[in-house]
């Protein structure tokens, strides 16, 4: 148990900045639980320290929509990929550049080796997925590794593992594109010393429903860093996790999402300290724009007892471009030992910023092509903290292109 | 030859009146200085131009060679050939300066400048006002100084080249150096002829290098004194005490009250002076 003094230490270094600017900013109220134990949890929904995690389906109950975790996302939509009642019917296209591949199966023993599944629909696709993905990394790759996903109409369940060996540096790219009912874990297996970037690229058609967990395990002094960015679709919902295997290590989580009219875009993170001195930084975005247009980003921080020296933050900030649209926003940190470096956690939902608007269209710019410019901006400064430029200048081509069929916005 | 027309404007910003009937002309090649007290509506004339939907026009007109100015949006207004460089530039997270400067440029001129022709242009541009090539990269104003930021300012006015320049407080802030690198470029802008200039400042210092022909006070909402720049000068001196007693006065008179001495002093203290 953490004595008063302790939580009272806690308490000086951690930084919370609330503001919910604009009406329609669902900022829900987000939590620091300091002192937590299993036992006596703050907030039973909350707590990460309880929850339950296994590879069989069968030990979750079924989905009903009332579980904290799922009180976001409008079940009817996944169309039975969260209770075992879509049964899959193909596999997704994959093309692969930049590595040699392995078609692997549920009995691989890399599978299930950094993701234990925290609900019921990872848990089914975990078991029944048909052909999986194993890219092994060694030494450095000058090329980033691609796994081009397409749809073409079935419900499939899958699974890539991304196996990265000691001091190995390289960055993985799954697209993901077309039409399909697609349940599909991803597991990274980063070594001691190992430096792996992971992008999930959602440039779904507009009626495809893609879930995927995707945890990864971070080495002693490696680095970990996930880009999510989500812009197509009618349901995606990502849990990118980490844990990490050893001191010294980093997770970085980059993540944008636009969702346009209709849209349910939701991601859920949860960083899970358990070694001493490791270090997590999230950033995420999003915009939404257009009636049903939603965004949910729910950041889980826990730092266990054990996991002295932690350095952790998580930024949240969400751009309401029609007032028809909603983003949630749920930052939690749990912290059980009084011994950390830094945490804190930042969230804010606003409007569009009408100054600067006023600013470019002073300078010519059409209220239209301001706002493009404005959002463009507004994620662009996400991308920049990649530092893969190559990467960068082709996610910017992305939103471009997003956002150039996107519904324009009315004035 | 391009003029600005400005007739008894009245603005008010969430139903408080700022400005009670301006009237000014401006052409081009004429430089015009605005000086008036904090507070007093300089800036609410400059963006009431340049078309800020937080001011509400409530009477009176602007035209610019003869079109309705404030018919047009913002963007029309800056394609018509309006410019402002603001007292408080805006920061545009994300969005690179070199990015920023050729959608305005795009945008103003009407067909996007030669990316070969456009690079050698802007670099020019940046030299001539002593700019780090390196801020072409960096995100619009974003941790820029306030000197930085004015700078930026005025690389755009030379790049826009408008018909119609307003500069608002653009020497508010720099350093002599600075103020002398500013001021050429406003002169630079100034000395083609095709461009009218009208300087809302505080301070005479800038006047030693950018000489006006018209100097305005400007209190209460409304231009009440012009000259020329000897003016300014004047201005510096006494400060404007005499203007706002007068005004105080004038508004006593509106108000039906005596128009004693007394009264006036009195309504004249209630406002802080300029110091
Ligand atoms: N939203 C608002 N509600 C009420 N009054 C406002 C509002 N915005 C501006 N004003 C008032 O309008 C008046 C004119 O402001 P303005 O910025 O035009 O003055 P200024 O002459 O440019 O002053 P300065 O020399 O300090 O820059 C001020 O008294 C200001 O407080
Ligand atoms: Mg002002």
């Amino acid at each position: 148990m953490a004595s008063a003094d302790a939580a009272l230490s806690i308490a000086d270094v951690i930084a919370t900045e609330r503001d919910a600017l604009g009406k329609q900013g669902h900022t829900s109220e987000g939590s620091i639980a300091v002192g937590v134990t299993p036992s006596t949890p703050k907030n039973p929904a909350d707590a990460r320290v309880t929850r339950m995690l296994s590879r069989d389906p069968d030990a979750f109950a079924v989905i009903t929509g009332r579980e904290e975790d799922w009180r976001f996302t409008p079940l009817a939509r996944l169309h039975g990929l969260h209770d075992g009642t879509a049964a899959p019917t193909g596999v997704l296209e994959v093309t692969v550049t930049g590595a040699p591949v392995e078609t692997i199966g549920p009995d691989h023993p890399l599978v299930g080796s950094a993701l234990t599944p925290v609900d019921k629909a990872a848990a089914l696709a975990l078991r029944d997925f048909k052909e999986g993905q194993l890219v092994t990394l060694d030494g450095e790759l000058a090329e980033p590794v691609v796994l081009s996903f397409r749809g073409t109409g079935q419900v499939s369940y899958g699974h890539v593992v991304v196996d990265a060996k000691p001091f190995a540096k390289a960055v993985v790219v799954l697209e993901h594109t077309g039409q399909a009912l697609h349940s599909g874990n991803v597991e990274v297996l980063v070594g001691d010393g190992a430096d792996v970037t992971l992008v999930s690229l959602q440039e779904w058609d507009d009626s495809s429903v893609h879930l995927s967990a995707q945890a990864a395990v971070v080495g002693r002094d490696a680095r970990f860093t996930s880009v999510v960015v989500s812009l197509g679709g009618d349901l995606v919902r990502l849990n990118p996790t980490v844990t990490y295997a050893g001191p010294g290590g980093s997770a970085e989580f980059l993540g944008l999402a636009f969702a346009d009219a209709g849209q349910h875009l939701e991601h859920r993170l949860f960083v899970d300290h358990e070694a001493r001195n490791c270090r997590s930084r999230v950033t995420y975005k999003t915009a939404v724009q257009g009636e049903g247009a939603h965004t949910v980003w729910i950041g889980d921080v826990l730092i266990r007892a054990a996991a002295e020296g932690t350095d952790t933050y998580e930024l949240n900030r969400n751009l309401l471009l029609t007032p028809d649209a909603r983003a949630d926003s749920v930052p939690n940190l749990e912290i059980e030992t009084g011994e950390i470096a830094g945490a804190g956690h930042a969230s804010a939902t606003g409007r569009f910023d009408d100054e600067q608007l006023f600013y470019l269209q002073s300078r010519g710019i059409t209220a239209d092509e301001a706002r493009r410019i404005v959002v463009l901006g507004f994620f662009t400064e996400i991308l920049q903290q990649i530092g893969v430029p190559s990467l960068e200048e082709r996610l910017i081509t992305a939103i471009e292109n997003e956002l150039g069929t996107a519904a324009q916005v009315p004035a | 030859m391009a003029v600005l027309e400005i007739r008894d404007l009245h603005v008010s910003v969430e139903d408080k009146q700022i400005l009670a009937g301006v009237n000014l002309t401006i052409r081009a090649g004429e430089t015009h200085a605005i000086m008036g007290p904090n507070g007093s509506g300089k800036s609410t004339l400059a963006y009431s131009v340049a078309g800020h939907p937080k001011y509400t026009i409530t009477s009176g007109t602007v035209t610019l060679d003869g079109e309705d100015v404030l018919a047009m949006s913002v963007d029309e207004r800056a394609r018509a050939g309006l410019f402002l460089a603001m007292q408080y530039p805006v920061e545009v997270p994300g969005v690179t300066v070199s990015n920023f400067l050729r959608s305005a440029a795009t945008a103003v001129r009407g067909e996007a400048p030669k990316l070969r022709l456009w690079v050698k242009e802007q670099k020019q541009a940046m030299t001539a006002l002593e700019m780090d090539p390196a801020f072409a990269s960096r995100n619009v104003n974003e941790g820029f100084s306030g000197g930085e930021k004015k700078r930026h300012e005025i690389l755009q006015l030379e790049l826009l080249k408008p018909k119609i320049a307003i500069l608002d407080e653009t020497d508010s802030g720099l350093d002599v150096d600075a103020l002398r690198v500013v001021s050429e470029g406003v002169n630079r802008v100034h000395a083609t002829g095709e461009t009218g200039t009208l300087l809302i400042t505080h301070y005479t210092r800038i006047l030693k290098y950018i000489v006006p022909d018209f100097v305005h006070v400007f209190v209460a909402g409304r231009i009440v004194e012009e000259g020329g720049k000897e003016l300014a000068d004047e201005l510096e001196a006494n400060g404007y005490a005499k203007y706002l007693a007068a005004d105080a006065a004038d508004a006593a008179d509106a108000a039906g009250a005596a128009p004693d001495a007394a009264g006036a002093a009195g309504a004249a203290l209630s406002r802080p002076l300029p110091v």
